[in-house]
């Protein structure tokens, strides 16, 4: 019974939290894109090699960032949904992914949008690339698995596990294609020694990633309020947070 | 004497189902048949590539018989009882897997030498094959029955599971066919099969505790 109070109450609590600091986020993150954009495309000087096509940088760096950032946030909710029981942390987990991927793929796609220019192909079997594309199918996969069980309290363990599963294998994966390629063929472009950024273009590249991260925390909340109604939406702080959104 | 009981029980489970146990091998066969007659018959491109072939072949056998693995014993509740009973868990799902092992994985690896000679690799690497086989696919079964496991509750997991299973099988694979790679080109094979011992001594200490969670989430739906 207190257990039962206890979840319901921390429920209520986290969706008026949610509700609460999203505008303020949104701001936040508004402010940040629209400055780090400005800086990226207009202030920061062209590149002496790639011109102005580098520019794409500021889009790919940060989403490729985020693709490992929230696959290791999700493991970190993994453990504590798996440990502590709460199902705040199933909730944030199984919100996270969606974003997860999607930032994946942005990170493939512009990367391929790059390197179509830079290196004359749309794909290359770069170390870096194909574990890229790796971690996308480890998103799908706790997509996937997510959506094939029914019982979703179930199905929010089996994904931590998974989570887990993929977390440790994560560098196993990437250390073992960098190997591998390097053991079939030098690379013929990396990635790794571009010369060193010069201040002025890597500030709104730093800029970016916060507000990537930003947007992270805004969707994130978003989904996971969604995600907890569909949960209960029978239970009584659903009744009671509607009506006060709709008495506001 | 239980932990032999297990070993006893597959195995007589299998001589019953004998289609069912030949059913990887076979598979594991047509693989390798089947590239042959797409890359076409000049034995230089077979040469290069029957390294992969044959551990492509045998990741995608793996996986076949993965779908069925405690499958039956989650339908008719013998996994109950294994948990019920007083041995570790652990300990039962690893000598299950062991038994698994035997009589799904063992018959490729004693057939891959052939398939290997039939695309053309020479005496001398086919031993550093071997070596692979048997350090990998150990590997291949921990990975693999984990994430099955977590699909039991879901009665059609096929393509599912090798959604899941599947890129967490590359570094075997590329540690494998390197391996084999190396050995072609007269390279020392050391580093890669030190690779695989280590990814198997992490799967042999890690996995257990994933299975067992795993399973006991299966089980309490």
């Amino acid at each position: 019974m207190m257990k039962w109070l206890h979840t319901m109450a921390s429920s209520a609590w986290f969706y008026r939290f949610a509700a609460r600091i999203v505008p303020w986020l949104t701001t936040l993150f508004v402010l940040l894109f629209l400055y780090g954009l400005y800086g990226g495309l207009i202030t920061a000087p062209a590149d002496y090699q790639q011109g102005d096509a580098f520019r794409i940088i500021y889009i790919h760096v940060p989403a490729a960032w985020m693709s490992l950032f929230i696959y290791v946030v999700m493991a970190i909710y993994g453990i504590i949904a798996l440990v502590w029981r709460i199902k705040l942390a199933e909730v944030l987990l199984i919100s996270s992914a969606p974003i997860g991927a999607a930032f994946t793929l942005l990170a493939l796609v512009t990367g391929s949008l790059w390197g179509k220019p830079m290196w004359g192909t749309w794909w290359s079997w770069d170390a870096r690339l194909t574990s890229e594309l790796l971690l996308l199918f480890l998103y799908l996969g706790v997509l996937g698995l997510y959506a094939a069980i029914e019982d979703k309290r179930v199905a929010s363990k089996a994904i931590s596990v998974l989570t887990l599963v993929g977390v440790v294998n994560i560098p196993i994966i990437h250390y073992s294609v960098k190997w591998w390629n390097t053991l079939h063929q030098g690379s013929t472009v990396t990635l790794t020694d571009k010369p060193s950024m010069q201040i002025d273009m890597l500030i709104p590249l730093l800029v970016m990633a916060v507000a990537f991260k930003v947007y992270y925390a805004i969707s994130l909340l978003i989904r996971a309020k969604a995600e907890l109604i569909e949960r209960e939406p029978n239970s009584k702080w659903v009744r009671k947070v509607i009506e006060e959104d709709n008495n506001e | 004497m239980s932990y032999f009981m297990i070993i006893r029980r597959e195995s007589l489970v299998a001589f019953r189902n004998r289609h069912e146990a030949l059913s990887p091998l076979l598979f594991f066969f047509l693989v390798c048949l089947l590239f042959p007659l797409a890359v076409g018959s000049s034995s230089k491109i077979l040469d290069d590539i029957s390294s992969g072939i044959i551990w492509t072949a045998i990741l995608l056998a793996t996986l076949m018989s993965l779908t069925h693995l405690f499958r039956k014993e989650y339908d008719d509740g013998t996994l109950e009882l294994m948990m019920l009973s007083h041995h570790s868990l652990a300990v039962l799902v690893m000598i299950k897997l062991a038994a698994h092992w035997i009589i799904n994985i063992l018959p490729l690896i004693v057939l891959a030498p052939f398939i290997a000679s039939a695309l053309g690799m020479d005496l001398h690497i086919q031993g550093a094959l071997l070596l692979t086989l048997f350090l990998g696919t150990p590997s291949l079964i921990l990975i693999g029955a984990t994430v099955a496991t977590l699909t039991l509750v879901i009665p059609q997991n096929g393509m599912l599971l090798a959604l899941l299973v599947l890129p967490l099988y590359v570094p075997v694979l590329i540690f494998g066919t390197s391996a084999v790679d190396a050995a072609a080109s007269g390279l020392p094979t050391a580093g890669p099969l030190y690779m695989m011992a280590a990814i198997l001594i992490l799967s042999l200490t890690l996995t257990p505790f994933a299975i067992v969670s795993a399973l006991k989430i299966g089980i309490s739906q």
